[in-house]
């Protein structure tokens, strides 16, 4: 083929698509997380533009390009401008880096062998824009926030980066695609690693400023935390840009821990071969289980918003450093010693990896366990009226 | 080595968790505080000042805008204040009495759903608010009932009632009543347990009881501190010595403390309410005032009267000439005010963070504190 084809038209093409894409579920996530968060707490959410309120979705583009795009008297201009753009650079270029289906239709560019270190290196980024955005708008609660949010997005990139490893550890590569079709033939990282997932997750809720770790922007106390003097469009750009890091974390999610496009494990049920052999169909209904998945994950960021109050600064620092990094740690050293100690053997001509499937087994009866006791019938209680004395 | 660098911080009177146009000057180290002063006064408007160009009963829907989040025992408090100067506390009617009783506890209700709602959404949790204003909206339902008003009731009269109890309106209650138990239990299930609302509040501004006594601190959080000291009990006024219920106290004086004491004074406000309704039933209809003169010219004397207001300690204190309709000189003790001289002691050492929680818990309203 033509290596202007290949290399420079292909991907732009891609991109685009995965850029709109992007756009329009941010766009339609703000309508979500709004309509969602309206029904757990008791109320509708909006309802009035267009059915179930799916206007929505375009009024609030239109409403932030109509404000007053406002600049603080002293700001510093280049960096005030600068700090809503940068953000977002990273989650658009890092889409293209994750598979959505199975190899040969959806990913944008094919097959980084570091592609998920080049994830992090981008995805970590994302605080430049948020510390320029608050030194530079000139507002000691902006300030504060921008403070905030480096030290707490510096922090949590630990426990996040060394979740993985565990990760890595089994799989034994770096590539995103390798790392679905090992969970979709061994299981889904889940089980070997859940400890490292549960970090992932925390610490993925943390680098996003999402509550309970929402402290950059606490609104009861900060005002608004970085973003106090951006208007319009500008924060807009900075709305962009957390939930489009929203989105790409809850990717990422899935494609570690919960088997990415596949829905089997074990090599069976709906593995990369059945789809690759349905053609396009099997594409697209990989595109859509990964999708599934991801939304799922964007639910529970929802979830919690909903659930939860939120940390104090000191605490959020306490847990990152005292408690996740130190498990995270554990976790690798108590896999790699698994692994170590029952290496796969050869039964008969299979060879069964026998670490491997004593992590997983360990990991189903935890989850087991814990759903037995979150599920537990409690007892009923029964107001009780005698308390009261008729006098 | 290390260079300290306090950082001057205007919190307020434009601030989304100061309650109001509450201001606090605060000199932080990083986050830390190391003082912090309110300045108080955006919201003055002169209400004491007021009360001596009007007569009596002009009076009462004034007292209507100071707590404005707990108008039916402001108003409780002043027509109190004025029959006791009269001397004609004694001829109040049981049924007007026991109707000033469902009000006033409707009201702190009310009031303590409202500061639930916002002392939660300040440290972070935005759910119970929507919640909580499910029933406030309901128990605002009730005064819209009575007197045509849900905030500025303007319910109480000197001498008795405005108005005898709507019909239906005591079904109506006793139907809430029933359900608020379960409605509490919803937001002690969203909180009480819940490892960072615990982590935010055991611990923070905590006051010794002997601090709360000096400090003048009244209502719960005197009583999350420890002290026995609930003037329906203490100082009892109305009906209050006839019914049943219980003054819920802390051991800490923490704000998680202030938090448990406010969630069971609810269900008490509850238990009073459910005695109440049975007892109204027994009273004949349609006496609700005393027979007293319609131009109300109290004789010449001083009085101090004191009720529990959801906030604490509310008095009125009125000097009477005995020639003119207007009081002399009218002076209030808002809760909200004295409780908030303790802001600065309690925030002392603690984070911006914590800040907003302390405020919070000692519920202040500005209407209140400035007048």
């Amino acid at each position: 083929m033509n290596p202007w084809m290949t290399y420079l038209i292909w991907p732009l093409i891609k991109f685009s698509i995965a850029f709109i894409a992007v756009q329009a579920l941010v766009a339609a996530m703000n309508w979500i997380e709004r309509r969602l968060l309206g029904f757990f707490q008791a109320r509708l959410g909006p309802n009035r533009v267009g059915p179930w309120g799916l206007g929505q979705i375009i009024a609030d583009p239109i409403k932030f390009l109509l404000k007053e795009d406002f600049v603080p008297a002293r700001a510093e201009k280049v960096a005030y401008y600068l700090g809503p753009i940068l953000p977002l650079l990273p989650s658009f270029i890092v889409f293209c880096l994750i598979p959505f289906g199975p190899p040969p239709t959806f990913a944008v560019t094919n097959n980084i062998n570091v592609g998920l270190l080049l994830i992090f290196a981008l995805t970590s980024t994302a605080v430049y824009g948020i510390i320029l955005g608050g030194w530079a708008s000139n507002n000691k609660f902006s300030l504060m926030g921008g403070l905030r949010s480096a030290a707490q997005m510096v922090s949590y990139e630990v426990p996040l980066g060394l979740s993985i490893v565990g990760v890595l550890m089994l799989t034994q590569s770096l590539e995103l695609e390798e790392i679905v079709r090992y969970q979709e033939m061994n299981s889904w990282n889940v089980f070997p690693q859940l400890v490292a997932c549960f970090i992932f997750i925390v610490a993925m809720n943390a680098e996003n400023n999402r509550t309970p770790f929402d402290l950059p922007e606490a609104e009861s106390e900060l005002v608004a935390g970085f973003h106090t003097e951006y208007s319009a469009m500008k924060f807009a750009f900075y709305m962009l840009g957390e939930y489009s890091l929203m989105i790409v974390n809850s990717c990422l999610a899935v494609t570690l821990f919960f088997g990415g496009w596949s829905l089997g494990m074990g090599g069976i049920g709906f593995t990369t071969e059945v789809m690759q052999k349905m053609g396009w169909v099997g594409g697209l209904i990989g595109t859509g289980i990964f999708v599934t998945k991801m939304m799922l994950f964007l639910f529970m960021y929802i979830w919690f918003r909903a659930t939860f109050p939120r940390f104090r600064f000191d605490q959020l620092m306490d847990l990152g450093w005292k408690f996740l990094i130190p498990l995270a740690l554990a976790n690798i050293f108590v896999t790699g010693i698994v692994l170590l100690a029952f290496p796969s053997r050869l039964y008969g001509d299979t060879v069964i990896a026998v670490g491997e499937i004593m992590l997983t087994v360990i990991g189903m009866i935890v989850i087991a366990l814990t759903l037995v006791l979150l599920f537990k019938p409690k007892r009923p209680k029964v107001i009780n009226a005698s308390r009261v004395s008729e006098a | 080595m290390f260079d300290v660098h306090e950082m001057e911080v205007n919190f307020g009177p434009q601030h989304p968790s100061t309650h109001g146009v509450l201001r606090v000057i605060l000199k932080v180290d990083g986050e830390r505080i190391i003082d912090a002063k309110p300045v108080i006064g955006y919201l003055h408007r002169g209400t004491e000042k007021l009360f001596e160009h009007m007569n009596y009963p002009q009076c009462v829907p004034h007292t209507d805008r100071m707590d404005y989040v707990a108008a039916a025992t402001n108003n409780l408090g002043f027509v109190e204040a004025v029959e006791k100067l009269m001397g004609i506390t004694a001829q109040i009617p049981k049924r007007a009495q026991l109707l000033r009783v469902i009000l006033s506890e409707l009201q702190r209700i009310s009031s303590h759903l409202l500061w639930l709602a916002t002392h939660a959404i300040d440290i972070g949790a935005m759910t119970p608010f929507f919640y909580t204003f499910r029933e406030r909206e309901q128990v605002l339902d009730f005064f819209e009932a009575y007197c045509g008003a849900r905030l500025t009731l303007n319910c109480m009269r000197i001498g008795g009632m405005p108005e005898d109890v709507p019909a239906g309106w005591l079904e109506d209650i006793q139907e809430f009543i029933d359900r608020f138990d379960v409605a509490i239990d919803e937001y002690e299930n969203l909180l009480t347990n819940n490892r960072i609302w615990k982590r935010r509040t055991v611990g923070i501004g905590v006051l010794s009881p002997e601090e709360a006594i000096e400090w003048g601190i009244t209502g719960p959080p005197l009583r999350g501190s420890g002290v026995n000291w609930d003037l329906r009990r203490a100082l009892p006024y109305e009906c209050y010595p006839e019914l049943d219920f219980e003054v819920p106290l802390g051991k800490n004086g923490d704000t998680y403390d202030r938090y448990l004491v406010r969630m069971e004074e609810m269900r008490q406000c509850r238990r009073i309410i459910q005695q109440c309704i049975p007892l109204i039933r027994q009273t004949p209809a349609g006496d609700i005032k005393a027979k007293i003169s319609r131009v109300i010219r109290p004789p010449e004397g001083e009085v101090y009267h004191s009720i529990e207001s959801p906030k604490g300690e509310l008095g009125y204190y009125i000097v009477s000439d005995g020639k003119s309709q207007n009081a002399y000189r009218c002076h209030v003790r808002p809760p909200s005010f004295v409780n908030l001289q303790a802001l600065p002691a309690m925030a002392k050492g603690h984070l911006i963070s914590d800040l907003v929680a302390l405020i919070g818990t000692i519920d202040i309203v500005l209407g209140e504190v400035d007048r």
